[in-house]
C-alpha cells in the first residue's frame, strides 16, 4: 500500500512539474510567436508617429526611454535609502532585537501592499502638492515601491553574513560603521543580484505609474512632463481596435520580457563571477 | 594624535547610526502615512454612507451616487481564492519533486529558469491570458458548461493569476524544503519510510511555517495584482455567480476609472476607499498570518 | 583553601611573577617595572539568565603564554571573549565585575570598546580572512586606526607577513583575494592582521583546532616567538598543546576557575581533585 502511494504521488508530482513548465513555456512561446513578426527596428528607435494608434508608422521609443528614466532614477534613490536600512538592521541592531524584527515585519507588509495602492497614495500626495502626472510622479511612486523590494532581498543576503567575519573585524578595533565596509565587500555580489532582480520587477510594474506618470508620445525633457512606460504602452496598444496596433503590443511585450530576462541573467552572472573575494 | 582620531571615528560611527536610524524610521512612517492618507481621502464617502452599506450593497452607479462595493470585494476574493487553489497544489508537488526526487543537475537548470520566469512582468501574463486563456474558455471549455461566455471571466482571471504566482511559489517552496536538515530525511528513511512518507511526515510538517509564509506572500501578490487581471476579468460590476461570469476586482476598478474620478469628488473618494480596503486587508492579513506563524512554530517546536 | 594558597604561593615565588589576585596589596607588589597585566576581578557572565562564568578572578601576564583548559562548555571561550569585550556581540548577555587593562576598567562607564579591542586582539577558531586582498587584509586595521601612508602600509604589511612566515609564500600575489590561501596560511594571515594593529595581548580561541598538524605546529611556533613581545592567552582543547607551550595554565570547570598556576606546577602537582581527574583523562 505504501509503495502504491509513493508511486501515485510521484506520478502526480511529475505531472505538476509538467503543468508548470507547460504553462510557462506557453507564455514564452505565445509572446515570441506573436511579438516577433511585429518586431522591427522602428519599434525600438522611433517615437509613435501621428497615426501610430491606428496602425501607421512609429515605434515605442517613448515608452522605452520613459521606463528607463523612471526605473533608473528610482533605482538610484531606492538604493540610497535601502542600503543604509539593511545595514542598520543587520550591523547596528542585534540579531534578536525587537526593533529589527518590527522593521522586518513592516517591510514585509509594505512589500505585500499592491502597487495600485502605492499609485493611489502617491497620487493623493501629488494632488496635495499640486503636482501633475509627470516623470517626477512616476519616479516617486516607483521609488516608494522599490524600497521594500530592495530591503527585503538585500536583508536576505545580509542576514547570511558570517558572524565570524564581523567578529574578526570588531576584534581589530573597528567601529560598526567601519565593519560595514567589510560587510559590503562580502555581500556586494548579492546586493548586485538583488538590485537587478528588483529592477526587473519595477520595470514591469504598470499599476503604480498609471496614476502618476501619465502617458505621452514624446520623450520627457524635464521632470514635470508626463512620461510613457512600457507596460502602460502595451496595455493601451492592446485595447486598440486595430489589429496592427495589437500586434505591436505583442512586440512591445516581447521587448519588455527581453529587458527583464537580460537583467535577471546579468544578475545571475554577477553572482557567479564576482564572488572571488567572498569568504565561504 | 591618536585621541582626536578615535574621537573622529566614533563621531562618524554615531553620525552614521543616526542617519540610518532616521532613514529606517522614515520608511516605516511610509506605512503609517499610506494608511492615514488613504483614510483621509476616503472620509468623504464614509461620511455620506455607512461602512456597512458600502461593503454590503452591490449597486454601483457612481454618477448617480450609489456606491456598493460588494461586487468588487466578492470578485477580488473569488479570483484570489481560485488562483491559490490552482497554484498551491501544483507548486507544492513540483517543489517536492524538484527538491526530493530530482537529480541535482535538474535543480541546477530549473532553479534559474524559475527565477527568471518569476520576473516576467505581469502585463505579459495579461497578454498571454487574452491570447490563450480567454479564447480557450470562450470556445473550448465554456460551451460544455454554459450557453455563452465571452471568456473574460473569473476563471480566466484565476488561471492567469495562478500561473503568475506559480514560479514564485515553486522557488520559495524549494528554498524552504532545502532548509530541512538531511538528518531528518535519513532518520525517517532508515526507519523504512518511503520517499512519499518522508515528504509528507517530515518535509511538509517541518516546513509548515515556511509554507504558510510563502502562501501569505502569494496571496498578497494575487490579491493586489492589477494589470494582468484587468485585461482578462471582463470588468462588469456585478457579483459573479459562476466561474464563467465576468468579474471586477478592486484593483481593476481603481485602475480603470482613475481618469474620470477627478471630475467628481465623491467618485474619487470612493476609489480611494477601494485602495484603502486593499491596504487594510493586506495589513490585517499580514499581521494575522504572522501571529498564526508564531503559534504554529510554538506548537511544532520548530 | 588555605593550604592551596600556600602551595601556590610557593610556586609563585619560584616564578617570581605570579601573584595572588585576591588581595590588593599582593597585586601591586610583585609586578616588575613596566609589566602590563590584565586583571580580572570577580567576573560573572550571564547569557539568557544562565550563569556562564562564576566569580572569575585572574591575572594575565604580558610576554607569557597562558593556556585556559577545561572540558567543553566550561566557559573558556566566554572568558576569552570577555577580555576584549567581544562578548558584547552575544545576545542577551549580562556582565558583572571588572577587567582592568592598563589601569582602566574595560567594563567601566568610560571604556571605549574599539580602543580596547585594538589593544587586545582575537584570533578565532576558524580562520576568517576579510573579503579582500591579502594586502588589504593587513592594511585594513592600520587604515582604520589612522595609518594611510602607502609606504608605511607597505612596510607594515611586509613586516607582519614576515613575522608570521607568510612573506615568502605570498609576496608575489599580495593583491590576490585572501580567500585563495590555504586554511593554514589564512590563519597565519589572520594572526598577521591582528598583530598589525599593534596589540599588547593576543587572545587565541582554539586557533589551531581547524588546522592540519603541520599548520598547527606553525602557529604554535609563532606563538612561542611572539611571546617575546606580546602576552598570549589561548583557549585550548588539547592538553598536549598546553603542555608544549604554556607558561601558565588556568583550569576551568563549569564556569569556575578551579586551579591556576605556572604550567609545570599545575601539570606536575595539581592540587585540586578535579584538575587531577581532568589531567589524567577521567573526563575531557
Amino acid at each position: 500500500m505504501k509503495f502504491f502511494a509513493d508511486k501515485f504521488f510521484r506520478a502526480l508530482m511529475v505531472l505538476s512539474m509538467l503543468i508548470v513548465f507547460a504553462f510557462l513555456g506557453s507564455i514564452l512561446i505565445t509572446i515570441l510567436k506573436n511579438g516577433w513578426p511585429a518586431m522591427s527596428w522602428d519599434m525600438v528607435t522611433q517615437l509613435p508617429g501621428g497615426g501610430f494608434y491606428i496602425g501607421k508608422e512609429g515605434g515605442v521609443l517613448n515608452a522605452i526611454v520613459g521606463s528607463l528614466y523612471i526605473v533608473g532614477a528610482s533605482t538610484v534613490l531606492g538604493l540610497l535609502a535601502s542600503i543604509p536600512i539593511v545595514f542598520f538592521i543587520n550591523i547596528y541592531l542585534k540579531k534578536e532585537s525587537r526593533l529589527a524584527s518590527f522593521v522586518r515585519l513592516s517591510f514585509d507588509v509594505l512589500y505585500g501592499i499592491p502597487s495600485i495602492v502605492y499609485g493611489a497614495f502617491a497620487f493623493t500626495i501629488m494632488i496635495f502638492f499640486g503636482l501633475r502626472t509627470s516623470l517626477l510622479g512616476g519616479i516617486i511612486v516607483i521609488t516608494l515601491l522599490i524600497i521594500p523590494i530592495f530591503v527585503r532581498s538585500m536583508d536576505e543576503v545580509a542576514r547570511q553574513l558570517p558572524k565570524d567575519l564581523l567578529d574578526a573585524t570588531y576584534s581589530l578595533g573597528a567601529t560598526r560603521f567601519e565593519a560595514i565596509k567589510v560587510a559590503i565587500r562580502q555581500i556586494l555580489p548579492g546586493i548586485a543580484t538583488a538590485t537587478l532582480l528588483s529592477i526587473g520587477r519595477a520595470i514591469g510594474d504598470a499599476a503604480g505609474v498609471m496614476f502618476t506618470a501619465g502617458f505621452t508620445d514624446s520623450i520627457p525633457t524635464s521632470l514635470d512632463q508626463p512620461a510613457a512606460t512600457l507596460p502602460l504602452s502595451i496595455f493601451f496598444q492592446l485595447s486598440s481596435p486595430t489589429p496592427e496596433v495589437r500586434e505591436r503590443a505583442y512586440a512591445s511585450a516581447l521587448l519588455l520580457t527581453l529587458i527583464v530576462l537580460v537583467l535577471s541573467i546579468i544578475g545571475r552572472m554577477i553572482t557567479y563571477r564576482f564572488s572571488k573575494n567572498k569568504i565561504k | 594624535m591618536a585621541v582626536p582620531l578615535l574621537k573622529k571615528r566614533l563621531a562618524k560611527d554615531r553620525c552614521a547610526r543616526s542617519v540610518m536610524l532616521a532613514l529606517t524610521v522614515l520608511s516605516l512612517l511610509l506605512l503609517v502615512a499610506m494608511g492615514v492618507g488613504l483614510y483621509l481621502k476616503s472620509e468623504m464617502i464614509l461620511d455620506r454612507y455607512s461602512l456597512w452599506t458600502l461593503l454590503t450593497t452591490s449597486d454601483w452607479k457612481p454618477l448617480k451616487g450609489s456606491f456598493g462595493f460588494l461586487p468588487f470585494i466578492a470578485s477580488t476574493l473569488a479570483v484570489t481564492a481560485l488562483s491559490i487553489l490552482i497554484a498551491l497544489p501544483i507548486s507544492l508537488l513540483t517543489a517536492l519533486y524538484l527538491s526530493e526526487y530530482a537529480h541535482s543537475w535538474t535543480k541546477r537548470v530549473v532553479f534559474p529558469v524559475l527565477d527568471i520566469l518569476a520576473g516576467i512582468p505581469s502585463v505579459v501574463y495579461g497578454v498571454w491570458g487574452t491570447l490563450i486563456i480567454v479564447p480557450w474558455i470562450a470556445d473550448a471549455l465554456g460551451p460544455h458548461f454554459v450557453d455563452y461566455t465571452s471568456g473574460y471571466t473569473v476563471l480566466a482571471s484565476g488561471i492567469v493569476l495562478g500561473v503568475m504566482i506559480l514560479p514564485v511559489l515553486v522557488s520559495l517552496f524549494i528554498e524552504i524544503f532545502t532548509i530541512v536538515p538531511q538528518d531528518y530525511r535519513d532518520a525517517a528513511a532508515s526507519l523504512g519510510a518511503t520517499k512519499w512518507q518522508v515528504c509528507r511526515k517530515v518535509i511538509l510538517r517541518k516546513s509548515l511555517p515556511g509554507i504558510i509564509a510563502a502562501v501569505v506572500l502569494a496571496i498578497s501578490k494575487a490579491f493586489g495584482e492589477t494589470i494582468a487581471v484587468l485585461m482578462v476579468c471582463g470588468n462588469s460590476a456585478s457579483i459573479p455567480h459562476s466561474l464563467f461570469d465576468p468579474c471586477y476586482p478592486l484593483p481593476a476598478l481603481i485602475a480603470n476609472n482613475y481618469g474620470e474620478m477627478l471630475s467628481l469628488p465623491l467618485y474619487e473618494s470612493a476609489l480611494m476607499f477601494a485602495a484603502f480596503i486593499l491596504f487594510f486587508i493586506i495589513l490585517v492579513f499580514n499581521f494575522a498570518s504572522r501571529l498564526l506563524l508564531r503559534r504554529v512554530e510554538k506548537r511544532y517546536k520548530l | 583553601m588555605d593550604t592551596e594558597t600556600q602551595t601556590f604561593a610557593g610556586a609563585f615565588q619560584r616564578f617570581g611573577q605570579w601573584k595572588e589576585t585576591d588581595g590588593s596589596e599582593a597585586r601591586t607588589a610583585g609586578a616588575p617595572e613596566g609589566e602590563n597585566t590584565i586583571d580580572i576581578q570577580g567576573l560573572n557572565v550571564y547569557i539568557q539568565d544562565k550563569q556562564i562564568l562564576k566569580d572569575v578572578t585572574l591575572q594575565l601576564f604580558d610576554r607569557k603564554i597562558t593556556c585556559i583548559i577545561g572540558p567543553s562548555g566550561c566557559g573558556k571561550t566566554t572568558l576569552l571573549r570577555s577580555i576584549n569585550r567581544m562578548i558584547d556581540t552575544t545576545e542577551h548577555v549580562r556582565v558583572e565585575g571588572n577587567v582592568i587593562v592598563d589601569g582602566e576598567n574595560i567594563y567601566g562607564p568610560k571604556a571605549e570598546i574599539t580602543h580596547i579591542r585594538k589593544k587586545i586582539g582575537l584570533l578565532s577558531q576558524r580562520p576568517t580572512p576579510l573579503p579582500m586582498s591579502i594586502y588589504d587584509n593587513i592594511a585594513f586595521g592600520c587604515r582604520i586606526h589612522g595609518t594611510r601612508n602607502k609606504k608605511k602600509l607597505d612596510a607594515i604589511v611586509e613586516q607582519y607577513l614576515r613575522a608570521t612566515g607568510l612573506w615568502d609564500e605570498v609576496k608575489d600575489r599580495l593583491h590576490n583575494p585572501a580567500s585563495g590561501l590555504s586554511i593554514g596560511q589564512q590563519q597565519r594571515l589572520c594572526l598577521a592582521r591582528g598583530l598589525a594593529v599593534e596589540p599588547q595581548f593576543i587572545l587565541a580561541d582554539e586557533s589551531t583546532s581547524a588546522l592540519d598538524p603541520v599548520s598547527s605546529k606553525h602557529i604554535e611556533d609563532l606563538f612561542l616567538q611572539l611571546r617575546e613581545r606580546y602576552g598570549i592567552i589561548m583557549v585550548t582543547h588539547t592538553l598536549r598543546q598546553a603542555l608544549r607551550i604554556a607558561d601558565y595554565v588556568v583550569f576551568m570547570y563549569l564556569g569556575e576557575v578551579i586551579e591556576k598556576g605556572p604550567a609545570d606546577v599545575l601539570f606536575n602537582h595539581p592540587q585540586h581533585e578535579l584538575t587531577k581527574q581532568y589531567l589524567s583523562g577521567v573526563f575531557s
